[in-house]
């Protein structure tokens, strides 16, 4: 399972990597916003994508698009990680297809639950 | 010759016209030209004062009715002074979360290292064979109650030390509040530079345009009690999870 994390703070993504290794998932990539994520998407084969909403260049609503528009990438699990709290906002990220949502702060178990939860939901689909 | 005097030629025509008659000895029609050559100076005093007047109506309004200054002062500076006030909290929680894991760490590290001590100490008097049976069984059952401590101690740890990773997310709130901040700054900055200009003279107001669907779209930050919009603004995972699982997620 090979994850990106995309955040422009060097401190969440570190918080968020070692709660991924603590959770079992040890190959994790990271990106600062969505114009350096991107590529790496296009070129690496990630399973997961982690994002921020709110970072400089291009915003992880905007990478979450660009994903959902991209033939190779549009069925990879997207969960957001923000402190972007409006209602419109979390709409707007579900229809854009975003898979989970999470708001900043949280804690480990809000993590694995959502990731959990994802999985679940795609195995699911999938079986 | 009542009509308006503008250029240079007309007046030469006037005051060449003045004198004629004044020689003609037409009382009335002289009267009638130094009334027009008045006017001239009038009009163009009246001009100037137009001209002053417009200029000094635009600037007050460019002052007063700027609304975006109006809104910085009574509500984006008090709400900066919120949001530095929430980043003060937000770091003082953290700091105060990561010295309460550290606290409640020394004394777990403390009673494995006295235990682990303790036990050094018999085994070695085992190895040597300086020991008696009924001591051994002893030892024997306290090896295996510091296994099962050090396993519930190593967890308590691992919480810890867990609590403290998470507890440094203020850097990434608090960053992008302030970063908030600095942009209301610098638009407070332009805008000042703004007034200045203009009382100088130099006016070149553009009406600030803010389309909010554009700005969501870039993010609005954390949110910060009592700054945003109540009811707009999730209070919690709790009810991000309601509000996806409403749209069937």
């Amino acid at each position: 399972m090979k994850i990106l994390i995309v955040d422009d703070f060097s401190t969440m993504r570190r918080i968020i990597k070692n709660l991924l290794r603590d959770l079992g998932f040890n190959n994790t990539e990271e990106a600062d916003d969505g114009n350096t994520a991107l590529p790496l998407l296009q070129n690496g084969s990630f399973d997961f994508l982690i994002t921020d909403w709110n970072m400089p260049g291009m915003t992880g609503i905007d990478l979450l698009r660009a994903v959902r528009a991209d033939e190779k990438l549009a069925g990879l699990p997207v969960l957001m990680v923000t402190a972007e709290s409006k209602r419109e906002q979390i709409i707007e990220a579900a229809q854009a297809g975003v898979n989970g949502y999470i708001v900043k702060p949280f804690t480990a178990v809000t993590l694995k639950e959502k990731i959990d939860k994802i999985f679940e939901r795609i195995e699911a689909t999938a079986g | 010759m009542d009509a308006a005097i503008e250029t240079d030629g007309e007046l030469l025509a006037s005051a060449r016209a003045l004198v004629d008659e004044l020689e003609a000895g037409n009382r009335a029609a002289a009267d009638k030209l130094i009334d027009a050559l008045g006017k001239v100076r009038e009009q163009s005093l009246f001009r100037e004062l137009g001209k002053m007047t417009r200029q000094l109506h635009e600037a007050l309004n460019g002052f007063t009715l700027d609304s975006r200054v109006a809104a910085l002062a009574e509500t984006d500076i008090p709400d900066a002074r919120m949001r530095l006030n929430h980043v003060i909290t937000m770091t003082e929680e953290s700091a105060h979360r990561t010295l309460s894991a550290v606290e409640s760490t020394l004394p777990v590290a403390e009673q494995l290292r006295s235990q682990a001590g303790s036990l050094g100490g018999k085994w070695r008097r085992f190895r040597n064979k300086d020991m008696t049976l009924e001591e051994f069984r002893a030892m024997s059952q306290e090896i295996e109650d510091f296994l099962a401590l050090a396993l519930e101690h190593a967890d308590r740890i691992h919480g810890n030390l867990s609590e403290v990773m998470l507890a440094q997310d203020f850097q990434d709130l608090t960053g992008q509040i302030i970063r908030r901040v600095i942009s209301l700054v610098q638009e407070v900055e332009e805008r000042l530079v703004e007034l200045v200009r203009l009382s100088g003279g130099v006016d070149n107001k553009d009406a600030p345009s803010k389309e909010d669907a554009a700005a969501l779209a870039r993010g609005q930050g954390p949110a910060v009690p009592g700054v945003e919009g109540a009811g707009s603004t999730v209070s919690g995972q709790d009810e991000v999870d309601d509000l996806l699982s409403s749209l069937g997620f």
